[in-house]
């Protein structure tokens, strides 16, 4: 490839387009950790944004690899192609996998499943646990302010005491791109460096740097049966019950979490092309149209992040 | 990569588009929120499901109409007291750029979350009611927009509606922000008439208002320039870590201000060695050429000594490598900034031991008026310091950077953010700002 001028593709020398100005800020933050933190991780759930994150860690840090390793909480009732995608990209980019397992609390009696059988809320014990027991100092998690309205007050460098809780009223002012980071022992800072990235970025991102996504972001016909208003997978982690009638249609997944409370919506979105006009054009946030564990209170972000959720 | 960038990017009409960060200062009673709220929601920023859950809480609180202030007040603290507590960003997206909305408090105890969202914008926009005028909140706004050397000022005059939408109320608010403003250093105001209310001048143009002929508030954010001026600026590369591969040293970070070059002498700060640069990498794409704000790594010609919190410097300004820092200061702390209390000073990606020698004066920024030697400095006071530090910094003044030109101050025990640091003069035209306010000609400072 020929080297050519960076920043001046437009007749306006000093504008990124917005896709660049993001990477480059994203990049920044995963450097700015590595400068100055001990043992930093990545949360990798093998959802999109932590997907996103990861392309960003690998692209900040080359042509070394990422100094850091990922950190999987797998509630138990992740969707297989998921797992299947984590497995391999962590071996095609020889990364370190840390997995701290719900079913395992569960089986030790440690957790209680819910009556619901959602095991989102499930997850909080286990990855506090691992960040203390492994001294992890700075978390990355790839939320974004876009996505709620308690994580649009979000920081990009947010403290979390020992036992990893989050006080919205004690958070550090952060100015210009001065992050401040000093926390003491056993306390730990979250990291989220897509902060500022909409739904529509991340897609965007993912197209223009062809990012391999797993197959359940892209339309495909799936057996599905509905409680709460959405298309659930069946599956053996609790659904569906007898008067839940099971249907195959066309969906795909917008976001990916656990099986139990992720939705899947309508749709015949196939290519990147698709799903990017599909969010251009829809009226729904994507948790509000596939997430019920948000849907529990008017606070029930703010609520689990305060005991240390992502 | 440039191939199918432009594809994936098309989809969406012109490409690339801009990003935008610009923040809003104001208060309920200003219409603030009203006007975020019609903004969100007039560029079909505002989706079904959030409609439908303020509509919701709005009926729940006994509200006729839904309070669109519940669209940005994400706490739970902040909803049921009605106000907003913190800095809340909101993002939204015309087919011509995106943009980055931190929504802030108005009131003076807020100043410091004023600050902070003033600090990564490039454009403010502060309120008025057409009824009130310019009021000592008015006055704190602008200095704040000026204090933090924000480029672009939008004044939006609200509720315009109540006042008979009559040309003359607003030329004359207009006239007196204007030269207020421009007086303290701001660059560019631009003074829009406006109801948030009914929509007149925010989105779409009002028919009630023929008389005025400029932008709405949507089209001077779609239009205003971006980029901060920061590739005209002097050439500034903080080292944020060395890259080690295969042998090879690679100088990441992100280059705030200037270009670099291949082939170009660079200055190693605060160590002053220079060398040169021997190649640049742009995440995975060589390049000969950079411009501010990308983020790379670059290797040099010469094996030096360089590591985090060295800077890369080129260019005919050379930043002032010093031991003493004279700066405004923006205290954020719930606890008191003292003189002779020991701090961190971290500037760009160098954090020194510091101690704070002097705070000669508090500024009340509602009326400039200036209040010596205060001792102390409480959470969002503004005041000027001198703080020695224990190792050089490579400084510029934050009236020519606001990137290399700005720093925080850090409690070394709990790590707490303690102040907010914009090195040299507070405002750019002393004289004038004396003049202006008419204090005492031998008694400023700033």
């Amino acid at each position: 490839m020929n080297p050519r001028p960076i920043g001046t593709m437009t007749d306006d020398l000093s504008a990124l387009g917005h896709l660049d100005a993001l990477e480059s800020e994203s990049v920044h933050i995963f450097r700015e950790v590595a400068g100055e933190f001990e043992r930093p991780v990545i949360l990798f759930s093998g959802g999109k944004d932590s997907i996103v994150m990861l392309h960003l860690a690998l692209k900040a840090f080359a042509p070394a690899p990422v100094p850091f390793a990922l950190l999987h909480v797998d509630t138990g009732h992740n969707f297989p192609e998921v797992l299947d995608y984590r497995d391999r990209v962590v071996a095609e980019r020889g990364l370190r996998l840390h997995i701290a397992s719900v079913q395992d609390y569960i089986d030790r009696g440690v957790l209680r499943e819910r009556p619901d059988g959602t095991r989102n809320p499930l997850q909080t014990v286990p990855l506090t646990e691992r960040i203390r027991t492994e001294r992890f100092d700075a978390v990355f998690g790839g939320g974004r302010r876009d996505e709620e309205k308690a994580r649009a007050k979000e920081r990009v460098f947010s403290l979390r005491d020992e036992f990893s809780q989050w006080d919205p009223r004690r958070q550090r002012p952060e100015l210009w791109q001065l992050y401040n980071g000093r926390h003491a022992p056993g306390e730990h800072v979250r990291v989220f460096p897509l902060s500022n990235w909409t739904e529509l970025d991340v897609w965007q991102y993912i197209a223009r740097e062809k990012i391999d996504l797993p197959a359940i972001y892209y339309a495909h016909e799936r057996p599905v049966f509905r409680r709460a208003g959405m298309w659930l997978t069946a599956g053996d982690w609790g659904g569906p019950t007898a008067d839940e009638p099971v249907e195959t249609r066309l969906i795909r997944y917008r976001t990916v979490g656990d099986m139990s409370c992720t939705g899947a919506v309508d749709s015949d979105a196939t290519t990147i092309e698709k799903v990017i006009a599909e969010i251009a054009a829809s009226r729904l946030t994507e948790r509000g149209a596939t997430r019920a564990d948000d849907k529990l209170s008017e606070a029930a972000m703010e609520d689990r992040k305060r005991e240390g959720y992502f | 990569m440039s191939s199918h960038r432009t594809a994936a990017e098309g989809l969406f009409g012109p490409s690339p588009t801009t990003l935008l960060r610009f923040a809003t200062a104001g208060s309920v009673d200003d219409g603030k929120s009203t006007l975020v709220g019609r903004l969100l929601h007039d560029s079909k920023s505002v989706l079904a499901d959030q409609m439908e859950a303020v509509e919701h809480a709005s009926r729940a609180r006994g509200a006729a109409v839904p309070d669109l202030a519940l669209l940005t007040d994400g706490l739970r603290a902040e909803r049921e007291q009605g106000i907003t507590i913190d800095v809340a960003y909101r993002y939204f997206a015309t087919p011509r750029r995106r943009f980055i909305l931190a929504d802030t408090p108005g009131h003076v105890q807020y100043t410091r979350n004023m600050v902070t969202g003033a600090s990564t914008a490039e454009l403010t926009v502060i309120l008025v009611d057409a009824r009130n005028g310019v009021v000592e909140q008015t006055r704190r706004h602008a200095a704040i927009a000026a204090l933090l050397r924000v480029p672009h000022v939008v004044l939006a005059v609200n509720k315009m509606d109540l006042v008979g939408y009559a040309e003359s109320v607003f030329a004359l608010i207009a006239e007196e922000f204007t030269a207020y403003a421009t007086a303290l250093g701001v660059p560019e105001v631009t003074a829009i008439p406006i109801s948030a209310l009914a929509g007149d001048n925010v989105v779409e143009p009002s028919a009630r208002m023929d008389w005025y002929g400029g932008p709405t508030v949507l089209e001077h954010l779609e239009s205003v320039e971006v980029g901060d001026g920061a590739a005209e600026g002097a050439t500034r590369f903080p080292v944020q870590m060395v890259i080690r591969h295969q042998g090879e040293r690679y100088y990441a970070g992100q280059l705030l201000s200037g270009r670099l070059r291949v082939g170009e002498a660079v200055t190693v700060q605060p160590s002053g060695r220079v060398t040169t640069v021997a190649a640049l990498d742009v995440l995975g794409q060589a390049a000969d050429a950079v411009a501010a704000g990308a983020s790379l790594s670059v290797r040099l010609a010469d094996e030096i000594d360089v590591g985090r919190g060295d800077m890369l410097t080129a260019g005919p300004r050379p930043p002032r490598i010093a031991k003493t820092v004279e700066a405004t200061v923006c205290h954020v702390a719930d606890t008191p900034l003292t003189v002779g209390q020991r701090v961190l000073l971290k500037h760009t990606t160098r954090t020194v031991k510091a101690i704070v020698e002097d705070i000669p004066s508090r500024l009340t920024l509602d009326d400039l008026s200036q209040h010596p030697e205060p001792g102390s400095l409480v959470a969002n006071d503004i005041g000027r310091v001198r703080v020695r530090t224990a190792e050089p910094l490579a400084l510029d003044s934050y009236a020519d950077s606001r990137r290399t030109g700005a720093f925080l101050l850090i409690d070394p025990v709990d790590g707490t953010t303690l102040a907010a640091g914009m090195a040299g003069d507070a405002f750019r035209a002393a004289g004038a700002v004396v003049a202006a306010v008419a204090v005492e000609a031998d008694g400023w400072d700033f």
